[in-house]
């Protein structure tokens, strides 16, 4: 893909993703403390320094286009218009969620938000994703289907099968590569000898490009550049968003394998702080708006938990109900 | 209804045939399946050059991937039907069943669910030299995910009519085809028919002992039944049709008639679909049972490719007269053996 040097965003859309990151990091703050009080008892797997990828995603996305993700998903929800309340419930698996309990947080769908699926299992996504995608191009619906998945999913072979798929198909399909530099507990350095993952797609014929992905304004124009190419049926790209989690895998992981410069360097480049004081100097906003926004996300997500502690477990006699789409005739 | 003497092969694919005229929704993917070959044995045949390329999609060899575009084209309320093209090579792509298909009404509590075909075969039995890797019965792996229905014809007609079934159901269907058998002729409903899943038929009607199986046991079964008629035993035959669930009215109704059962399947004895019956029929009819429920099943060995092996490995005709006439012993010996 040619990379034009690009203006920035629309102030409005630069706006919304602080507004995005802003949310995504107060929701993953609120998880954190939560469980590492014992104030509630879940999985989680935090995704504090991924949120300029998620918010360009989001941002990039139409509501009616598509989105894949994984268990480290929620920035990923956010960004696409999941409701807190639902992924907190969802999280904390209350009856309240949509999926009534049975989801948790590795699984978690919005059909209404476009969200189709999220996956525990790494690099499953990619797959259905390319069926996802495939749906649109034989309805000739002008929709775009994401798939995000971190860096090692890209050495499952889910992820070689599909995208030699979507590309023999010519299908309206962006991966997106949230490059964190580790799986689980195993740098990307000891499990691939490929320099840059946006290489991979080389393999299959399709673009594919590195971004900075804490730089919300690169990576958004970057996926948007893919989405409208998927759109106009030129087929899939991979975009590589060069990003890092500051929590480790998931909470309670002691992050020794991690070098401490390392992380002290990622946390100094901690992509929230760094946009806000952009946005500042170029006068996208002023310094009442983002305390503003910011006041906003830590009072939406305080009210979001609080619905949500507040709300009932579901029911013993619901686990039977959706094994089967008729549980009168379920098998067992 | 007008019915017309074909091969389960051609049943199966005037099912897909009917499927795709009936529903734009419906489509097929899978290795070869487009024309010219039509298939690896010619079962879509004919399909993408009626239907087009698109709706007869061949696919790169990614099972993984086969299955996945499926699953995510049924979350957008298509029909995929999935041809996988042994049953051998599922576990590259079982993934996608397990954790994907099976679970996604369960895990969206209704909102969202795949209801996808997925169409293989086995080639147990056909005494072809397949091998260990080319020709194993494992339908019982499947009775074990929730969320997942199995069907295994054993005639022209029912591959007909429970294809048909499985690819309009609202669940995911594993739909097994029996290599041995897709050259047996029957008589099949020319137009649309379909048989609902969980109805046993029951092949023969006998007093003494009830013979209960499936896909390739099916004409094994109907072989020992011959002779066991000629001893004066009078048996009754249940074919199964579908696994996942199982019809076990019919199997009660039926054992709780002749006293004795006789379980026969080409998976493997060792924790096949014969210990969930005869779990059931015991825990059901014990004090009825005129004799311990006798099970007939494949050896617990890989299958080997010399034929004399192979025809070692699977249930032969003489071993299910032989549990048979165990159970019309009614002896501790069945127990034993
Ligand atoms: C197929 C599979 N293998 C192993 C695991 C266990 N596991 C969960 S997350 C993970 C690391 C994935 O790394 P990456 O794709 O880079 O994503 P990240 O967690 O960094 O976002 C592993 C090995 C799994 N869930 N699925
Ligand atoms: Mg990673």
């Amino acid at each position: 893909m040619e990379m034009r040097p690009s203006s920035p965003p629309p102030a409005a859309v630069r706006r919304r993703m602080y507004e995005l990151m802003t949310l995504m990091k107060a929701a993953d703050d609120r998880m954190t403390k939560g469980i590492t009080t014992g104030e509630f008892i879940a999985v989680y797997f935090p995704h504090r320094g991924q949120e300029a990828t998620a918010a360009a995603l989001g941002a990039a996305l139409r509501p009616t286009d598509q989105l894949v993700t994984t268990y480290r998903g929620v920035h990923d929800h956010i960004g696409k218009g999941v409701p807190l309340v639902d992924l907190f419930a969802e999280i904390l698996g209350k009856d309240i969620a949509p999926g009534r309990g049975k989801a948790g947080t590795m699984h978690i769908a919005s059909p209404q938000a476009g969200v189709m699926l999220s996956t525990g299992i790494v690099g499953a996504g990619i797959p259905v994703a390319v069926g996802l995608a495939l749906a649109a191009q034989l309805e000739k619906a002008d929709r775009v289907v994401a798939v995000t998945f971190g860096d090692g999913a890209t050495n499952t072979g889910a992820f070689h099968e599909a995208a030699n798929m979507a590309a023999v198909w010519n299908l309206p399909l962006v991966l997106v590569c949230q490059n964190n530099l580790y799986g689980e507990k195993t740098p990307i350095g000891m499990t691939m000898k490929t320099k840059q993952i946006a290489d991979r797609a080389r393999a299959y014929e399709f673009p594919g490009v590195r971004v900075n992905g804490n730089d919300p304004d690169e990576a958004y124009a970057t996926l948007s550049e893919a989405i409208e190419r998927a759109r106009a049926g030129e087929g899939p790209t991979l975009v590589e968003c060069m990003t890092f989690r500051f929590r480790g895998h998931s909470i309670g992981d002691d992050m020794v394998y991690i070098p401490k410069e390392q992380l002290a360097d990622a946390e100094a480049k901690d992509p929230i702080p760094t946009y806000r004081a952009r946005l500042l100097s170029s006068g996208v906003c002023t310094e009442e708006e983002l305390s503003s926004i910011e006041a906003t996300a830590l009072n939406t997500v305080e009210e979001a938990v609080k619905t949500v502690v507040d709300a009932p477990l579901p029911s013993p006699e619901s686990l039977m109900a959706h094994v089967y789409a008729n549980p009168d005739k379920a098998p067992v | 209804m007008q019915e017309r003497e074909m091969t389960m092969l051609e049943a199966l694919n005037l099912a897909l045939d009917q499927a795709l005229a009936r529903d734009e929704r419906v489509f097929l993917l899978g290795e070869d399946i487009a024309d010219p070959a039509g298939g690896i044995v010619g079962v879509t045949q004919g399909l993408s050059t009626k239907y087009g390329h698109d709706r007869v999609r061949d696919t790169p060899i990614s099972e993984a991937a086969i299955l996945g575009a499926a699953v995510g084209a049924g979350l957008q309320g298509f029909r995929a039907v999935a041809e996988i093209m042994f049953i051998d090579l599922i576990p590259i792509a079982l993934d996608q069943i397990l954790n994907h298909a099976a679970k996604m009404r369960f895990m969206t509590s209704g909102r969202l669910s795949s209801p996808i075909t997925i169409r293989t075969a086995t080639l147990g039995g056909m005494g072809m030299g397949t091998g260990a890797t080319h020709g194993q019965t494992l339908e019982a792996w499947f009775m074990h995910i929730p969320g997942l229905k199995v069907a295994v014809p054993a005639t022209p007609a029912d591959a007909k009519g429970l294809l048909t079934t499985a690819i309009f159901d609202d669940d995911p269907v594993l739909f097994i085809e029996t290599g041995a058998l897709l050259g047996t002729r029957g008589a099949v409903p020319v137009d649309e028919f379909s048989i609902p899943f969980g109805q046993a038929e029951v092949v023969r009607s006998g007093n003494d002992v009830t013979i209960i199986t499936y896909g390739l046991g099916r004409p094994q079964v109907l072989a020992a039944a011959d002779t066991l008629a000629g001893e004066g035993v009078s048996d009754e035959v249940i074919d199964l049709r579908t696994l996942l669930p199982i019809d076990f009215p019919t199997v009660l109704e039926s054992v709780a008639k002749t006293r004795r059962a006789v379980i026969v399947h080409y998976a493997t004895r060792f924790a096949g679909p014969g210990a969930e019956l005869a779990a059931t029929i015991t825990e059901e009819l014990f004090s009825q049972l005129a004799a311990p429920v006798a099970r007939v099943g494949a050896k617990f060995a890989p299958i080997p490719q010399a034929s004399s092996l192979e025809a070692e490995v699977f249930p032969s005709v003489a071993a299910v007269v032989e549990a048979a006439h165990r159970t019309m012993s009614g002896t501790a010996e069945a127990l034993v053996r």
